[in-house]
Formats: C-alpha cells, sequence, structure tokens
C-alpha cells in the first residue's frame, strides 16, 4: 500500500467526524428512548371498540371513511355492530365518546407515526374530551 | 282449434292482462318524497325586523357571522322584494311592495345549474331533492358559486370558526377554501324534525313537508293561495315558494 500523507491525521479525522455524526443514534440508545412507544389511554370499563381491536388499530381510517360516506352521501346514521347493536355513525359523537381523551388516545399514536389526520379543522372534539 | 275458440281465449287473455297490468300498476309505490318549503311574504312583512329564523339556522350549523360584507357567509338571509324578485314583478308593484323583507335560502333546484358543474361531485342531488353539500370532496373550485342563480352560496375566503359566536359541538364547521351552504337540515329531517327555520318561526310565516303528498301543508297552501318562485324563466324549478 502507498503511504498516505497525513494518514493518521485524516484516518482520526474520519472516526471522530463518524462518530459525531451517528452520536444521536448512540445517545439514544444508552440514555434513551430508543423502544419507546407512546402509551395510549384507553378507558375499558367493560366496552369494545366498534370492531374487534386488531382490526381498529390498522383499518379504523377504513372504518371512518366508510361512515363518512354513508352518511354524507348515502343518508344512513345508523351503524349496525357484530353483536347487532346499532350506533351512530359520527365521529365526535361516537368515537370521541369512548376515547374521551383524545390528546392522549389518537393525537399521541398519530404524532408518533408523524400523521396529522384533517379532520379536526372542521370536526368539533367535544367539550368533555378537551383537556 | 277452431278459429272461433282461438279468439275466445285470445280476447281472454288480453282482458285478463289488461286487468293484471292495471293491478299492477295501482300497486306501485307513490312517487318519491319532494321536500319543499313556503314562506309567507305577508307574515315576513308584518313582521320586518324579525331575524330568529336565520339566528335559529345559523347557530346549530355554525355559521359564521363575517363582518366583511364581501366574505359573508349565509345560509339563510333577507333580501328585498325588488332584488329577489327583479323579472317577476310588474313595475308599479315594485313601487308599493318593492322594499318588502323576503326570505332567501337554497331553492333545492329540481333541476339544479350547481350540481351539473361540479368537477368533484361533492355536490349533487339527492333522491328526496335535497342538494347536498360532501365538505370532504368539496375543493374550493367555486364554480357552483358562479353556476347558482340564486347566490346561494358562500366560500370560506379564511379560517371564519373566530366568527362563530356559540359553537354548536354536535355539527362539523366548515374550513377555509370549501364553498358551504343550506342543506334544508338534512340531519333533522333524518331524525324527523322540521328545519330549524320552520321551527323557530314565531309567525308561522314557513311551512315544509312532502310536495308529493297531498296533504302536507306546504302542499295544501299552495293549492289555496297564489305563489311564485325565484327566476321561474331558467328552468331550475325551485322547491321554495313564495306565498303572495
Ligand atoms: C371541511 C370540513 C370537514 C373536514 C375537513 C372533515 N369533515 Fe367530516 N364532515 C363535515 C361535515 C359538514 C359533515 C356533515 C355532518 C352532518 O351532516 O351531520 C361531516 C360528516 C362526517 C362524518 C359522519 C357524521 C359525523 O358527524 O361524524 C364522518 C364519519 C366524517 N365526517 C369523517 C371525517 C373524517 C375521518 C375526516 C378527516 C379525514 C373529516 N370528516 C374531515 C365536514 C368536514
Ligand atoms: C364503545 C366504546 C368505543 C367506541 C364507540 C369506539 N371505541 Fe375504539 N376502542 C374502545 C376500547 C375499549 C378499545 C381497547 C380495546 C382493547 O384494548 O382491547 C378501543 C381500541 C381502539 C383502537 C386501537 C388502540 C390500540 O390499542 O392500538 C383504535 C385505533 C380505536 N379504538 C379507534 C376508534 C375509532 C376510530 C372509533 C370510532 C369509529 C372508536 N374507536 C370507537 C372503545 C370504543
Ligand atoms: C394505535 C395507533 C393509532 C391510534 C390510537 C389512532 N390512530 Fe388513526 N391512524 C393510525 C395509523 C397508523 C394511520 C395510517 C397512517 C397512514 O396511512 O399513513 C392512521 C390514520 C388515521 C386516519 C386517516 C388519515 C388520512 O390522512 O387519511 C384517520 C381519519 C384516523 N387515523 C383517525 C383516528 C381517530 C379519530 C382516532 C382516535 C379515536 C385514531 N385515529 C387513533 C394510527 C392510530
Amino acid at each position: 500500500m502507498k503511504r498516505v500523507y497525513d494518514g493518521k491525521k485524516i484516518i482520526t479525522g474520519l472516526v471522530l467526524f463518524l462518530a459525531a455524526f451517528t452520536s444521536p443514534f448512540w445517545y439514544n440508545t444508552v440514555f434513551g428512548t430508543f423502544d419507546y412507544v407512546p402509551e395510549l389511554k384507553v378507558e375499558k370499563n367493560g366496552k369494545e371498540c366498534v370492531k374487534r381491536t386488531s382490526y381498529m388499530k390498522t383499518n379504523h381510517m377504513v372504518l371512518l371513511r366508510f361512515w363518512r360516506d354513508e352518511v354524507v352521501r348515502s343518508g344512513k346514521r345508523i351503524y349496525k355492530k357484530e353483536d347487532g347493536t346499532e350506533i351512530e355513525m359520527s365521529l365526535s359523537g361516537t368515537c370521541l365518546k369512548c376515547h374521551k381523551n383524545k390528546e392522549e388516545f389518537c393525537d399521541r399514536c398519530h404524532g408518533y407515526l408523524g400523521k396529522a389526520p384533517r379532520c379536526w379543522s372542521c370536526h368539533n372534539v367535544p367539550r368533555e374530551a378537551k383537556k | 282449434m277452431r278459429r272461433r275458440d282461438f279468439l275466445k281465449i285470445a280476447g281472454l287473455g288480453f282482458i285478463s292482462g289488461l286487468f293484471l297490468s292495471s293491478v299492477s300498476f295501482s300497486f306501485k309505490p307513490t312517487r318519491r318524497v319532494r321536500w319543499g318549503i313556503t314562506i309567507d311574504v305577508l307574515q315576513c312583512k308584518k313582521n320586518r325586523d324579525c331575524k330568529v329564523c336565520i339566528e335559529a339556522c345559523h347557530e346549530i350549523h355554525n355559521v359564521p357571522d363575517v363582518p366583511d360584507p364581501k366574505e359573508k357567509v349565509m345560509w339563510i338571509w333577507t333580501s328585498t322584494f325588488e332584488k329577489a324578485f327583479e323579472n317577476e314583478l310588474g313595475p308599479l308593484v315594485k313601487e308599493t311592495r318593492g322594499s318588502d323583507p323576503v326570505l332567501l335560502l337554497c331553492n333545492h333546484c329540481e333541476n339544479p345549474p350547481c350540481v351539473k358543474v361540479c368537477p368533484t361531485g361533492a355536490t349533487w342531488k339527492r333522491e328526496d331533492g335535497i342538494v347536498m353539500m360532501d365538505y370532504h370532496r368539496c375543493i374550493g373550485c367555486r364554480y357552483c358559486m358562479a353556476a347558482c342563480p340564486y347566490g346561494s352560496r358562500s366560500f370560506n375566503w379564511k379560517d371564519n370558526r373566530r366568527y362563530i359566536k356559540k359553537l354548536n359541538y354536535d355539527f362539523p364547521v366548515r374550513t377555509k377554501g370549501v364553498v358551504e351552504k343550506c342543506n334544508l337540515c338534512e340531519e333533522r329531517i333524518s331524525k324527523n324534525l322540521l328545519p330549524r327555520c320552520v321551527e323557530a318561526c314565531p309567525y308561522g310565516a314557513l311551512t315544509f313537508g312532502n310536495l308529493n303528498d297531498f296533504q302536507s301543508s306546504p302542499s295544501r297552501l299552495l293549492r289555496e293561495r297564489l305563489s311564485i318562485v325565484r327566476k321561474p324563466h331558467l328552468g331550475t324549478l325551485p322547491n321554495v315558494f313564495y306565498l303572495l
């Protein structure tokens, strides 16, 4: 191998640069919140979600979109759950009745994912749901 | 088979066919619901400064009270006879009654021009005659505002939430960049309630009902009294009638 002029300095510089550049990752693994998952506040009180929790986790936006089209475009307001009970299809009126703490539920999860649905510029957050 | 027998059987078949088809016609479902409103102009004239229906409607639908007249948002509002019925009134009537107040709202036309021009399907005519808005689909192009000959639609030029005096938490507000208008209280009709303006009027000047139902209040009034609609020459066929 040919000699590199000032090899030692260059290598040290490179190592220092890499260490500085990746420092946030090291910092996080050592001290931090690398495996941080937001804790969601769900008031269970014996009730179940509109559909299975596993379905809601991944597909609640599909359900909401379906509700929206049913109410606004088809004029239907009543949704039949799998167990036969009937509920009103309403974002503010139904979802937020149970998930009272929007900030610590919807917003916390969306915030973690960097997702901000634009629904709340029009849909009101009920008074009890506000903190 | 003899010719005579053939004719007998064919005739019998023909008659029973006629009978059956008349029976099946009479069992046909009645015509669709067609919601309509009548407004008694004389009552509004007697109570010139009354704004009860307007305030009631705007309160439950979170319609903002924008101070700038160019950016006003209105679902129901008043104008004068002269302005509302420019071409329908004779010149002499204009002198005597031109300044009478007239209540205006979306006419929920049978033949709505706004629906034809909407590029996203955000506004359409429901089976029961209500011209609906889907705010989720509105892109704010304002073609519908240009097409509506009655000025029934308002645009949200900015975020108007701050101009809502008392927020009704049960009805969504609208954001900057969408067009809005009267929905004939579709959300109340679905719960068997009257439109809020009709319910709120302390003088019974407004009636609401199915125009295809012979016994509904508006169709009874329309049989008894003279009425006009706005700009009939345009062929939009409004479902809001003014009783004279
Ligand atoms: C521009 C304002 C606006 C935005 C933004 C908006 N909505 Fe709506 N939404 C409305 C209006 C107005 C209604 C009609 C309410 C009625 O008729 O009772 C409605 C109705 C609905 C309904 C059915 C009735 C109800 O009260 O919930 C659902 C579900 C719904 N929207 C979901 C959503 C979702 C999900 C989002 C976000 C992705 C969203 N909307 C964003 C204005 C808006
Ligand atoms: C009857 C009360 C009730 C209603 C109404 C309700 N939820 Fe739920 N929801 C719950 C409960 C309880 C859970 C937690 C179930 C569990 O942990 O097994 C839950 C779970 C969820 C989850 C999964 C959370 C997680 O743990 O990851 C989402 C997302 C969700 N709901 C969204 C919605 C949306 C959107 C609506 C409106 C369409 C709605 N919920 C309506 C009670 C309700
Ligand atoms: C467990 C995490 C979690 C919770 C809790 C949660 N969401 Fe979501 N939400 C998501 C994910 C993931 C997406 C999809 C993001 C994507 O597709 O990019 C999403 C998307 C949405 C969308 C569609 C957004 C769009 O732009 O189309 C709506 C509407 C929505 N959520 C409403 C709610 C409401 C209302 C609640 C509370 C009742 C809620 N979510 C609670 C994880 C969650």
